[in-house]
């Protein structure tokens, strides 16, 4: 009576088992036929692939240095290097830039890349693009092709910054005959060129066969996207991917710590996780009251607890690939007696402040140990989690209805849009520090450093924010993988060296 | 018959033309304005007034509306704020890997429930049977995306078996599309297999104690020829019913179930675009799923009809 039930269980199981064996076998077979191929999980997927009129990290990550170059390059150690400039002369009085251009390049559509090239990308900054961060180019007066291979930039004035922002995205030199369907078609003179994009998947590029520099080794990589954390690991531990390029949850690590399989690789970004304060409204307007937060916080603790102790303290709004980096974690050292006093001093007693952060892991974790930290001190912290980034965009950036928040400013060398501009969202009014980044723009490399120095140091004693800890870059890739960027310095993930593992 | 259809179709009309007026203004109230999320944090104001009249969001909204509604109705769905693209196509290419995902959940719930549901109704009296509906109880229980991990973890974090993830359309590749549905349309399945299963258990336990089977097993025929031949149809009707109702949860189950897998589905480009606040693909996608909804149960008042003739004569 119950045989055909016993049946269809069985022949369930057989057709289970078949095609999991099947699973099994493909799944391996494919894993060793594509040696020249490596795949990289990200979390944060372009929008489109025009970085000229929509804003993001993504589209650079992706695409800078891999398929647009600009006219120079960060290094791992974020120094200013040459890259479709072989060399470039700086005038006496600093405001004309003379690029000599490597005369060997080609664009993917088969066009030279000339000195026009170059004065038409700059131009273009000014007159077609969209993003805010088309700002950095209004310093520049005039761009003049002198023959092909030079180009003679003229400023405005003096300005360090303007050469250190041509390694962004600003910088990326594209073809005049190239710009019809940036948000499709991307052509530039980088060692990859776009090969297909799955929306919502992947992005597939394979080596530019024509690339002028050391040809890539890796013969096609693909750029993977994943929403959730979680499934980033299991692509990784399963063999989905080659690398994940950048561990959401430091938590997680320890699923990788078979070192004959994976390996981490921990390097610095320029990403400063900050506890913004509100300068200018009470009570965060008093000095003695966000002295006091800073004494009260132990971040030694808040970075253990909150990112599993990865990442760096680092005492103020510089990261240490900065030239002008100073370790100034002595300046507030954990003293929650002090903390007390000052608040007494400052005639503060049971005060509440509103910490509205974004929904970010970091944000989140790290406002936990804020608010219990601070506790301990007599003030009360109420957390309110704001989603990102329409929310907290709206709410804590462009209102600045919020007493502290916390998020990490990813942006290189951002100082000085951060505590440079009083209407920027922490109200942070100085001129005197004002003063002393304007000199350092202008000056000489040493009195650069000097200047950022002295305004960064004046930043953290007047405790414009707390920097709570320096954002870790961690990569996990399969051992062996090499050429990953260990540092994340600039806008761009760096795929120009990678070259897969033996295994 | 042909009374009830109507009535049947007028409220599905009513209902696609509330919710799409429900849905706009729900959007429409969501804090953060897409131009300013396009454009970045430092966006002057001038940029992104510019912004606001590119998309057009700065028209009063009862002609944004009138607008949005005469392009449904004609089958455009706009041009998304963030990707410039046309958004139907981008719903059509994605509703390709939903449907699929739904479909083939559907099927596994159906393997799952039928078999279960109605050995549990034949031997209701026995341990087994009552193990049979512990086991759909905790099934009910479990969410998709709960079922989802665990199924990772084992055939494809464990065992190596399955892949974690991803997605490789049936054209490029049919071995790796399938076993790339494979875990999260079990992941579906399974679940609603269990609710359905109980279902199925009660609809022929009900047919059991009709007086036809009875008769038909008094001439000698087996239980479950009896069931098959005579009962079938009438246990049908609760469970199509339900079945309905389920395909509704399975659509949204699919749209975590999704992010679990990375699947590049409706369920991804609708989480994608509230992110990025790209109202119209947002609106667009939402109204393709409302619709999608209203349709199954229309279709299930239609089978429901079918199915059982007393119901024709009703209206």
């Amino acid at each position: 009576m119950t045989r055909p039930f016993v049946r269809l269980v069985a022949v369930t199981a057989t057709v289970t088992l078949a095609i999991t064996a099947a699973g099994c076998s493909s799944e391996s077979s494919g894993g060793s036929a594509s040696t020249s191929s490596l795949s990289v999980g990200f979390v944060a997927e372009p929008a489109n692939l025009d970085f000229t009129s929509t804003d993001g990290a993504a589209i650079p990550q992706a695409l800078l240095v891999n398929v647009y170059e600009g006219l120079v390059k960060l290094d791992q150690d974020g120094k200013v290097v040459p890259l479709l400039a072989e060399s470039w002369d700086i005038s006496p009085d600093r405001k004309t830039y003379t690029f000599h251009l490597r005369d060997n390049v080609t664009f993917t559509n088969g066009k030279k890349f000339t000195a026009d090239d170059v004065v038409f990308s700059i131009n273009r900054v000014k007159t077609d693009w969209k993003v805010s961060l088309k700002s950095a180019m209004d310093v520049v007066a005039n761009a003049a092709k002198k023959d092909d291979t030079t180009a003679v930039v003229t400023l405005t004035k003096p300005s360090n910054s303007w050469l250190y922002k041509m390694t962004t995205r600003i910088g990326a030199i594209f073809s005049r005959d190239g710009v019809a369907d940036l948000a499709n078609k991307p052509i530039g003179t980088g060692p990859y060129k776009l090969d297909s994009w799955r929306r919502g998947d992947a992005i597939t590029y394979s080596a530019n066969e024509n690339y002028w520099g050391t040809k890539p080794k890796v013969g096609k990589v693909v750029l993977k996207y994943f929403k959730d954390a979680t499934a980033l690991n299991n692509a990784l531990l399963t063999g989905g991917i080659d690398v994940i390029s950048t561990v959401q949850a430091p938590e997680s690590i320890q699923q990788f710590s078979d070192t004959s399989k994976y390996e981490v690789i921990e390097g610095t970004t320029t990403g400063e996780v900050l506890l913004s304060f509100n300068n200018s409204k009470a009570p965060l307007d008093n000095k003695l009251v966000r002295q006091a937060i800073r004494y009260a916080i132990d971040h030694k603790a808040l970075l253990d607890t909150a990112w599993a102790g990865r990442g760096q303290l680092i005492g103020s709004m510089v990261p240490p690939t900065d030239p002008w980096y100073e370790d100034l974690t002595n300046l507030y050292p954990h003293d929650p007696a002090k903390a007390k006093e000052l608040l007494a001093q400052a005639g503060q007693s049971n005060l509440k402040l509103r910490l509205r952060i974004p929904n970010l892991p970091y944000a989140v974790a790290s406002a936990q140990v804020v608010k219990s930290q601070l506790a301990a001190v007599g003030i009360t912290v109420d957390i309110e989690p704001l989603e990102f980034p329409a929310r907290w965009l709206d709410v804590v950036f462009k209102q600045a209805d919020y007493d502290m928040s916390i998020i990490n400013h990813v942006e290189p060398r951002d100082i000085t849009a951060i505590f440079g501009n009083k209407n920027y969202y922490l109200r942070y009014n100085n001129p005197k520090v004002q003063e002393l980044f304007a000199k350092a723009d202008s000056g000489t490399e040493d009195e650069q450093v000097a200047g950022m120095k002295e305004a960064a140091r004046i930043i953290s004693e007047d405790a414009a924010g707390d920097f709570l800890f320096l954002f870790p870059n961690l990569i996990v890739a399969k051992k062996g993988t090499t050429g990953l960027p260990k540092n994340l310095v600039s806008e761009s993930f760096d795929l120009s060296v990678l070259s897969p593992s033996e295994a | 018959m042909g009374l009830y259809l109507l009535v049947r179709a007028a409220v599905l009309v009513v209902s696609t033309a509330v919710a799409s007026v429900v849905v706009f203004a729900v959007m429409a109230v969501l804090p953060g304005d897409p131009a300013e999320v396009a454009l970045g944090v430092n966006a002057t104001a001038e940029a992104v007034a510019a912004k606001r009249a590119e998309f057009g969001t700065d028209r009063p909204l009862v002609t944004q509306f009138l607008d949005w509604v005469a392009g449904l109705s004609t089958g455009d769905f706009g041009v998304s704020y963030v990707t410039s693209d046309r958004i139907g196509p981008q719903i059509v290419d994605r509703l390709g890997v939903t449907l699929w995902l739904v479909l083939f959940g559907m099927l596994m719930a159906i393997i799952v429930a039928v078999p279960l549901g109605t050995a549990a109704a034949v031997r209701h009296r026995s341990i087994g049977g009552l193990l049979l509906s512990g086991i759909s109880q905790v099934g009910v229980a479990v969410p998709a995306f709960l079922a989802g991990i665990l199924l990772v973890f084992l055939f494809a974090v464990t065992w190596q078996a399955l892949p974690s993830g991803g997605y490789t359309p049936i054209r490029e590749d049919p071995t790796a599309w399938f076993q790339q549905l494979l875990l999260p349309s079990l992941s579906l399945g399974l679940v609603q297999g269990a609710v359905l299963s109980r279902y199925v258990r009660s609809a022929v336990l009900d047919v059991m104690r009709e007086d036809y089977i009875r008769t038909a097993r008094a001439k000698g025929l087996g239980l479950y020829r009896a069931l098959w031949k005579h009962g079938a149809r009438n246990a049908a009707i609760p469970v199509v019913t339900v079945l309905g109702l389920q395909l509704a949860t399975l659509l949204i189950g699919a749209v975590v179930v999704e992010r679990v897998f990375t699947l590049p589905g409706l369920g991804s480009l609708l989480l994608d675009g509230v992110a990025n606040r790209d109202l119209l693909l947002v609106q667009g996608t939402v109204m393709v799923l409302v619709v999608a909804v209203l349709g199954i149960n229309f279709l299930v008042d239609v089978l429901y009809a079918l199915l059982d003739p007393r119901l024709r004569g009703v209206r």
